[in-house]
């Protein structure tokens, strides 16, 4: 079976600063794959290659057997490539229902039109479906930035759900959420359907245990090892750049 | 059920929108001597709308938007001159010229920062401007086009001296062009145009193809500004090469300023009182009022717009819900 998503020998400069080296990986279909890190390690950057935010410098990516190193960004999105931000990227002064409109009509290739208002049966349909699945319903009609962080998050992920992902990925989902909201995202990542691919960033263990049945490690840029949850916990390498440290918690 | 409601609700008519048209239309029946002031204000609204469009909506921001109001005039005034009087015909000419121009100068905006894209509007605008200067024999050069006369209005309404006939008919075309943005706006397509104002990035990473909606929302405010260059050139009976100066784009992007961008009628209340402080300024004290107009600017950005216009707006949805 062809991967849901793949790279071969990605690479990406910054003037001197390599942050991505020689990155060949893979993501299988329905994966619970997870990429950790240390802080600067090249994760975000990784994203930002995968989802054409930032060109490489080098290799390619492909996404179901598909090379799609070329195309922009919102190309990807509409093959099924989606991705959360690490930092809150979403419309402050939009509503949560306006946020999800605008996403459904994208994918339900609306988004040009002009002669009707937002709306329609499938629309509001789908925004309800997406809602009530992340727990959106009573603050859907409140302006973004007023809801609490945890629903922000929530947000995020919601919102790239609805462009209908074929792969996800989720840059740090659960960060600076409070304790008291965390579970809530976590429930959120466990119930995404089996048939997306999801790749979970995150600094937080408890949730890469909980979540993932494969872990990359990524260092300087570089992919430094890739296995089983207990493999990578047990790997003395590990221990000593990431889980050995006590830059995170 | 609730959902399509909330949806629903973002386009519907609010109380002041209607009880705004009622009154300008009635203005027509005033007596007969404001209707020439109406006019250009109106004329200056529908400019300004057409800005709010691209830098109210997409956040694109031109110092060159008069390229369009002149091109349309141009167009109006020639058509008028060698073809037909038929005023609407000239404008659905001059929109459809302004539209063509807005679409090739398009690609020129969507990329780079906000001193780019001020750099290349003014630059587009000022080749315009001396494109007609070049073309004397076509455009009048610099005494202007002359001799630019008007049929009936609809084979109908002849044009007035009092400007009667012309506000109806700038009226009219700056309602229905309202019409027009309010769908735009409130539609799918204007959705994702405030999505890539606030977060271009987020936009399409939300699958928003953004050039695509760019290109398509400053070829529709082009027309728009078409629009307003054949009214303007049709109602006055001239064009010159002032129609394209520089501060012909820098008076409509301090009417919406003044009248707050991103809210449609912002084009409209800016129009209003930049008319009306220039014609009390300029009874009181003839010779200095751009002084005067230039100290109220700075005033009002300092004071900080949002205080003055923003109370407007506020009422405006209060009386919306
Ligand atoms: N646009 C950019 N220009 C220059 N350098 C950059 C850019 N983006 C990232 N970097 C650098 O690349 C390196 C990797 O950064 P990146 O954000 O990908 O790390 P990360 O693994 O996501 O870290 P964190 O865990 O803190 O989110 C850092 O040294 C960063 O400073
Ligand atoms: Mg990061």
């Amino acid at each position: 079976m062809t991967a849901a998503l793949e790279t071969r020998g990605l690479a990406k400069r910054f003037g001197g600063l390599v942050a991505t080296r020689d990155v060949s990986f893979t993501l299988e279909q329905g994966a619970r794959h997870a990429l950790i890190g240390p802080n600067g390690a090249g994760k975000t950057t990784f994203v930002n290659l995968l989802t054409g935010v930032l060109p490489a410098s080098a290799g390619r990516v492909l996404l179901a057997g598909e090379d799609v190193t070329s195309l922009s960004a919102e190309a990807r999105v509409r093959r099924g490539l989606v991705r959360t931000f690490q930092i809150n990227q979403l419309f402050g002064d939009l509503t949560p229902l306006e946020t999800l409109a605008l996403a459904i009509d994208e994918q339900l290739g609306l988004g040009g039109r002009w002669s009707h208002a937002v709306g329609g049966d499938a629309v509001v349909a789908e925004i309800t479906a997406v809602a009530e699945r992340f727990g959106l319903a009573d603050v859907l009609d409140s302006r973004t930035d007023t809801l609490p962080y945890g629903k922000q998050r929530l947000l995020e992920i919601a919102v790239a759900f609805a462009c209908k992902p074929k792969v996800l990925l989720l840059d740090e989902p659960a960060a600076g959420v409070p304790e008291a909201e965390r579970r809530d995202i976590l429930d959120a990542i466990a119930a995404l359907p089996v048939e997306v691919s999801v790749l979970l960033i995150e600094h937080d263990m408890d949730l890469v245990f909980s979540f993932a049945r494969r872990i990359s490690v990524l260092v300087d840029g570089a992919l430094l090892v890739e296995g089983e949850p207990e493999v990578i916990a047990a790997d003395p390498r590990v221990r000593a750049v990431y889980l050995g440290g006590n830059d995170h918690g | 059920m609730w959902v399509g409601q909330a949806l629903a609700r973002r386009a519907r008519w609010r109380w002041a929108e209607i009880v705004f048209w009622l009154a300008a239309f009635a203005a027509l029946f005033l007596p007969a001597g404001r209707h020439l002031i109406l006019n250009e204000i109106a004329i200056l609204a529908l400019f300004a709308l057409s800005l709010d469009l691209i830098l109210g909506y997409a956040g694109i921001i031109s110092l060159g938007h008069a390229a369009f109001l002149g091109l349309g005039a141009y167009a109006a005034g020639l058509l008028a001159k060698h073809v037909t009087d038929d005023p609407t015909v000239g404008l659905a000419l001059a929109t459809v010229a302004a539209a063509s121009l807005g679409f090739a100068t398009s690609f020129l905006v969507l990329r780079g920062s906000d001193l780019t894209r001020l750099m290349v509007t003014l630059g587009v605008a000022m080749l315009l401007g001396e494109l007609a200067n070049a073309l004397p024999d076509l455009t009048g050069g610099a005494d202007g086009l002359q001799g630019v006369t008007m049929g009936p209005l609809l084979g109908l309404f002849e044009f007035d001296l009092y400007g009667r006939v012309a506000y109806a008919y700038s009226l009219t075309t700056l309602f229905v062009l309202m019409l027009v943005a309010r769908a735009v706006v409130y539609s799918p397509f204007g959705l994702s145009l405030m999505a890539i104002r606030r977060n271009r990035l987020r936009a399409s990473a939300l699958g928003v193809p953004v050039h695509k909606r760019l290109i398509a929302v400053y070829t529709l405010a082009a027309a728009f500004a078409g629009a307003a260059g054949a009214l303007l050139a049709q109602t006055t009976a001239f064009v010159s090469l002032d129609f394209f100066e520089f501060h012909r784009s820098a008076d409509v992007l301090l009417v919406l300023i003044i009248g707050g961008a991103g809210w449609l009628y912002g084009g409209i209340l800016g129009a209003v009182l930049y008319e009306a402080l220039q014609d009390a300024l300029a009874a009181v004290t003839p010779e200095y009022w751009q002084f005067w107009i230039g100290l109220f600017l700075v005033a009002f950005v300092m004071l900080g717009r949002e205080r003055l216009t923003g109370g407007m707006r506020g009422l405006l949805a209060r009386f919306g819900r």
